[in-house]
């Protein structure tokens, strides 16, 4: 039985002007130890995905499918229930350090009652626990500045705390969701490092919510490529960025500003997003599809294993050998 | 190749800011922030000047410093040779004429209670006040046009516009008035991968047609390679180092660059993984208290003892780079 299992996850919301399929399809299986990225746009359901599993919603929103972690399914269970695994067996990293802790309470009050909770340590160990995990994600004078406040850090710091918190319970699922987009460059290198050591150490599973597909490069064994809410493309790093078979991947790598290689142009996607609450029949990148025909604008492609590659699931109309002959032909 | 011709020239530019001081009794003495310190660098018509550096090392100061948004504390900032600061408010009137800005967030810098046809007409009408109502509108459809928006959505409201669309409106903005020098503020950063190549690629494109020069600032060096000349790196209000594109990304000369460089994800899974990352040390130094010397050298791999003594201005290395590091 795999980690963790997410069969057919979507996420409707409520709004006043309808109803709002946010996210579609979603399926993966995570084992211990393994790396997976999800990479889209804003507003490619990434995020919900992740934020349905945990039951962190809006009021309005509504998951369907099973994500079942070890068997039980999380969708369904009971708050209580829920509680019971969230931020213990599967915790979360969140994308802004700034406003995802409480700029009321220390640092220590933060992470301690964490550990109070689950693992009904006293507030004493609890603080010598949370002093250890602040040393193992770099945070120096761990023991001074643990009883200071949030923004008496710095933002990479603030990030490395998010960090420490979310492994106090030494998790088997860790959820994170752009843990680097705020930060800069050479911090986004220090949390990632961290991040690698630290799964190589606890044997986490990680699910890497991201835009930057240099992080995903560097992180992930496996890569989900989302867009308009949808699954595009699903298969090993490798595959996904030496063999992108859908023109959605194409179009996003061949948009990327690169330094190891120079090109005059960018190859730009055409268009913008899709409105999510206006979304086409068939496939979503319909439109801004330089491949698309009549078909796909009304036939709904589904999330099949590649002809050319069986370990890949695509979800496109156009068989892959077809497509290349196309992009060959520019 | 023709000599090119200076545009403006920066020298030994300053912005301090006057801060609180340690506690918030009164009397306690206030103290300085050094946001830019000492920077100078030169433009040429045409040419496109990157400046990177990572949050808080001055580049957005730089940049509103050169328009007078912020007033530089000293130094001179010539164009075409006239100092600006010394200007009156009637020289800079002119002056904003041949120099125009793009900001980060494409929806903050619209007015939401104008129209478009509004919004990237005001420059003209305040400009140009001997063209009549009907010439602007002619002007701002053919800008329009040219930016990649529909005419149709003339008289539409920024918040009817996406991210992408937005910063075409703020580049038409900045672009009905012909100017010689437009300065981009992270003009891509809030925008999506594929929209960012299309701003990108408009940008180029319009640079090429009208004879543009661009200070491009941002902190993604991917993007500033795709769209510069030379490149300025900045650290904590200082320069690190200036150079010509090819020779900055081939050879870094200085650490912060070098570090600066190998910190960025490359997306090939084979590179990405295979290649060593010199992570920085510790976190970035106030600015209020900056280290003596070099103000790198407290995270520098190759600091020795005279960095902390020496601090040195740029200097040429090879022909095409001039940095700071007293090492290289």
């Amino acid at each position: 039985m795999s980690l963790l299992k997410v069969n057919n996850l979507g996420v409707q919301f409520q709004t006043p002007d309808g109803m709002v399929n946010a996210v579609n399809g979603v399926s993966f299986e995570l084992d211990a130890g393994q790396t997976l990225g999800i990479v889209g746009e804003s507003g490619s359901g990434k995020s919900q995905s992740v934020l349905a599993m945990m039951g962190l919603l809006a009021k309005n929103g509504r998951p369907t499918g099973e994500a079942l972690y070890k068997g039980q399914n999380l969708l369904t269970m009971s708050p209580k229930q829920l509680n019971g695994i969230r931020g213990d067996r599967i915790s979360m990293i969140f994308q802004d350090p700034m406003t995802s802790l409480n700029p009321y309470l220390t640092v220590e009050r933060q992470m301690t009652e964490v550990l109070e909770l689950h693992k009904g340590m006293t507030r004493k160990q609890a603080k010598k626990r949370a002093i250890e995990l602040l040393e193992a994600v770099r945070i120096p004078e761990a023991a001074r500045r643990i009883d200071m406040y949030p923004h008496e850090f710095s933002g990479g710091m603030r990030q490395r705390v998010m960090i420490a918190m979310a492994l106090l319970c030494e998790p088997e699922v860790l959820i994170a969701d752009e843990p680097t987009t705020a930060l800069d460059v050479t911090v986004q290198a220090q949390i990632l490092t961290l991040l690698k050591e630290l799964q190589r150490d606890f044997g986490t599973a990680i699910v890497m919510i991201t835009h930057d597909l240099g992080v995903v490069a560097g992180l992930c064994e496996k890569v989900m490529v989302m867009y308009g809410g949808r699954v595009m493309e699903y298969g090993t790093a490798n595959d996904i960025f030496y063999q992108p078979s859908h023109p959605y991947t194409i179009g996003l790598l061949g948009a990327l500003p690169r330094l190891d290689h120079d090109g005059d142009a960018l190859v730009s996607i055409p268009g913008n997003p899709p409105n999510m609450a206006n979304m086409p029949k068939g496939c979503p990148f319909t439109e801004r599809c330089a491949h698309a025909s009549a078909q796909c604008a009304d036939v709904l492609p589904g999330l099949l294993p590649s002809a050319a590659n069986p370990a890949v699931l695509r979800a496109c109309h156009k068989p892959v050998a077809e497509l290349k002959l196309e992009l060959s032909h520019g | 190749m023709a000599e090119k011709k200076l545009l403006l020239s920066v020298r030994d530019v300053k912005v301090h800011f006057k801060v609180k001081g340690n506690n918030d009794w009164p009397w306690t003495a206030k103290r300085t922030l050094k946001a830019v310190d000492g920077v100078s660098f030169d433009l040429y018509e045409g040419e496109t000047l990157g400046v990177v550096g990572e949050s808080g090392c001055g580049k957005s100061t730089l940049s509103r410093a050169i328009l007078n948004l912020i007033p530089a504390t000293d130094g001179e900032i010539l164009w075409m040779g006239k100092d600006l600061r010394k200007g009156s408010d009637k020289d800079w009137l002119h002056v904003r004429k041949d120099i125009q800005m793009i900001f980060q967030d494409p929806l903050a810098s619209l007015n939401p209670r104008m129209t478009i046809a509004q919004i990237i007409g005001e420059p003209l009408r305040v400009h140009r006040p001997e063209l009549s109502p009907d010439d602007i509108m002619k002007r701002v459809r053919a800008m329009m046009v040219k930016v990649g928006l529909r005419e149709q959505m003339i008289n539409r409201y920024p918040h009817e516009f996406s991210g992408g669309q937005c910063q075409r409106i703020g580049i038409a903005r900045a672009l009905i008035l012909e100017p010689k020098l437009i300065i981009c503020d992270e003009p891509v950063s809030a925008l999506d991968v594929s929209i960012q190549a299309q701003i990108i690629n408009l940008l180029k494109e319009l640079q090429r047609e009208m004879g543009l020069s661009l200070i491009f600032i941002a902190h993604d060096l991917a993007v500033v390679k795709h769209i510069s000349d030379r490149i300025l790196v900045m650290y904590l209000g200082r320069e690190m180092e200036l150079a010509e594109k090819y020779a900055l990304y081939d050879k870094p000369a200085h650490p912060y660059t070098q570090a600066l460089l190998s910190a960025i994800p490359i997306p090939d899974p084979k590179l990405e993984r295979n290649k060593t990352i010199q992570i920085l040390q510790g976190d970035l130094p106030s600015p209020i208290n900056p280290p003596s010397g070099c103000v790198f050298r407290t995270r520098c791999p190759k600091a020795v003892d005279r960095c902390a003594k020496e601090e040195i201005k740029l200097h040429a290395v090879t022909a095409a780079t001039q940095t700071s590091c007293l090492l290289v």
